[in-house]
């Protein structure tokens, strides 16, 4: 029973902790977020995820009509509801000639955290065409 | 398809192929029916290469399909503009390559530099192939102008380690480490002299790469002199101004002047309104082109057929994946409007842009 007490005491001390963050950590988890969305910019504009030299830049400067805040959305030529990341494979794989990514991928999160910190602001509308 | 058009394209086999094929034609119109020609107008090829003697296949077909297609015309529009960046990363083999596939098109066809075909050399093997960046020739009765407006500052062409790097930051639309476009001192000059010889009663048309008037200057949409070249055409009755550059359907009417832009035969670009975090200034006259569809490699591009009647430029936009649109001068409005979309109640959902 002692033992029992000990071990809850032990958990919500525990649980009380893990909800408390400073104003460094949130800095820190930002920090990280432009990292990788800076790495995605770097990506968008460099032309090394296909194999023609093709730039995502070149059809989308700052990333603008990608439509990052209407996905997941149905897509006729899929023939269902698609999300942004397989829109992104699609444009690897045909203007720039290259091959898909997971949707897991680095580069892959690099690259739609990107088209989503150039799409900051707008109101989410899934399904919007 | 109106009557003229059906005139145009008629006769023979290739009138049955052009009439099957969505052909947009440049109109002036002017006065005396003396000055009402046509003239075909292709522009932002973009050809690309990728290695030795491989070149984006994507941009190629662009280009080559506007020749075909213009190629078809009959009778024969007067003359061809090319709008400027025939090239990508203006090197000699693109600019070379972009030549071959252009130098097919029947006819005398007159040339705009853009800033992709510029910035490697600074123009010079661009200059070796066609000659001045700026001149004017008077055709009809009409006096044409064309002007090389994406120069920029001294400082900011000798910044670079290598004429490749130049090209590179120039090339990138969105580049917070570009230049503004401009035409500069020595143009200006020489623009001033060469409108000042000429009748107030004579119908001017300039032709740019970047726009002459200010809607985006973070993509340069844009052209720093805009203002002054405004009012240098002011006092003509009828002046217009074409440009490429933007690769979207633009126009707009600012007093005398009438502006409109071409379309690009490579891809398209977004609206500047559709950037969600600065500010633009998109003519309000502006219908739209329709968002492009992601799935089909040639919508929302095309070419140009104009028509000259009037002293004002009519334009149709041979859309490669859309139906045509057809600007026309408007007389009673004083500026050019879409023949079907002009009124917001016509306007049909492609065409929201957001």
């Amino acid at each position: 029973m002692r033992n029992l007490t000990v071990v809850l005491l032990m958990l919500i001390a525990g649980a009380a902790h893990a909800d408390e963050f400073t104003k460094e950590d949130v800095a820190r988890w930002q920090a990280e977020y432009e990292m990788v969305a800076r790495e995605g910019r770097k990506l968008w504009t460099s032309g090394e995820l296909g194999t023609n030299g093709v730039a995502c830049a070149q059809c989308h400067p700052n990333a603008a009509n990608t439509h990052a805040e209407t996905y997941p959305k149905f897509q006729k030529q899929l023939g269902r509801v698609g999300d942004l990341w397989e829109m992104v494979n699609w444009c690897i794989r045909n203007p720039l000639q290259g091959k898909e990514l997971a949707a897991d991928d680095p580069k892959m999160i690099a690259i739609v955290s990107y088209i989503h910190k150039e799409r900051k602001g707008v109101p989410l509308a899934p399904g919007k065409h | 398809m109106s009557n003229s058009r059906r005139n145009f394209l008629k006769s023979t086999g290739a009138g049955l192929i052009a009439g099957m094929l969505p052909i947009s034609l440049v109109r002036l119109s002017f006065a005396q029916s003396s000055q009402d020609f046509t003239f075909g107008y292709i522009s932002d090829a973009h050809i690309q290469q990728i290695k030795g003697n491989k070149f984006v296949r994507n941009w190629d077909q662009g280009l080559k399909r506007a020749v075909a297609e213009a190629n078809l015309l009959d009778p024969r529009p007067d003359f061809f503009m090319f709008g400027g960046d025939l090239a990508q990363l203006g090197s000699k083999a693109e600019l070379d390559h972009g030549a071959d596939i252009l130098g097919a098109l029947r006819g005398k066809n007159y040339m705009v530099v853009g800033e992709h075909d510029y910035y490697y050399d600074l123009g010079d093997y661009w200059r070796r192939l066609y000659g001045d960046e700026y001149y004017s020739f008077d055709h009809k009765g009409v006096h044409f102008v064309v002007l090389n407006s994406v120069l920029t500052y001294d400082d900011w062409n000798n910044k670079w380690e290598t004429p490749m790097r130049r090209m590179q930051e120039m090339a990138l639309l969105d580049n917070p480490n570009g230049s503004p476009f401009m035409v500069g001192k020595r143009q200006m000059e020489w623009l001033k002299k060469d409108l000042a010889k000429q009748d107030r009663n004579t119908p001017v048309v300039v032709f740019s790469h970047s726009p002459l008037q200010k809607i985006f200057r973070n993509w340069n949409f844009w052209t720093e002199e805009a203002d002054e070249i405004q009012k240098l055409l002011a006092p003509f009755k009828q002046s217009n101004v074409i440009y490429g550059h933007v690769h979207q359907i633009q126009y707009n009417q600012i007093g005398n002047i009438a502006f409109n832009s071409v379309m690009s035969t490579a891809w398209p670009w977004p609206y500047p309104s559709t950037y969600a975090q600065a500010e633009s200034h998109l003519p309000i006259l502006t219908v739209p082109m329709n968002r492009a569809d992601p799935f089909d490699e040639r919508d929302a591009t095309g070419w140009q057929f104009m028509n000259i009647h009037s002293g004002r430029v009519d334009t149709s936009f041979n859309l490669y994946g859309n139906e045509n649109r057809e600007l026309a001068w408007n007389d009673k409005r004083g500026h050019l409007a879409d023949t079907r979309y002009q009124e917001k109640q016509d306007r049909i959902p492609p065409q929201t842009q957001y």
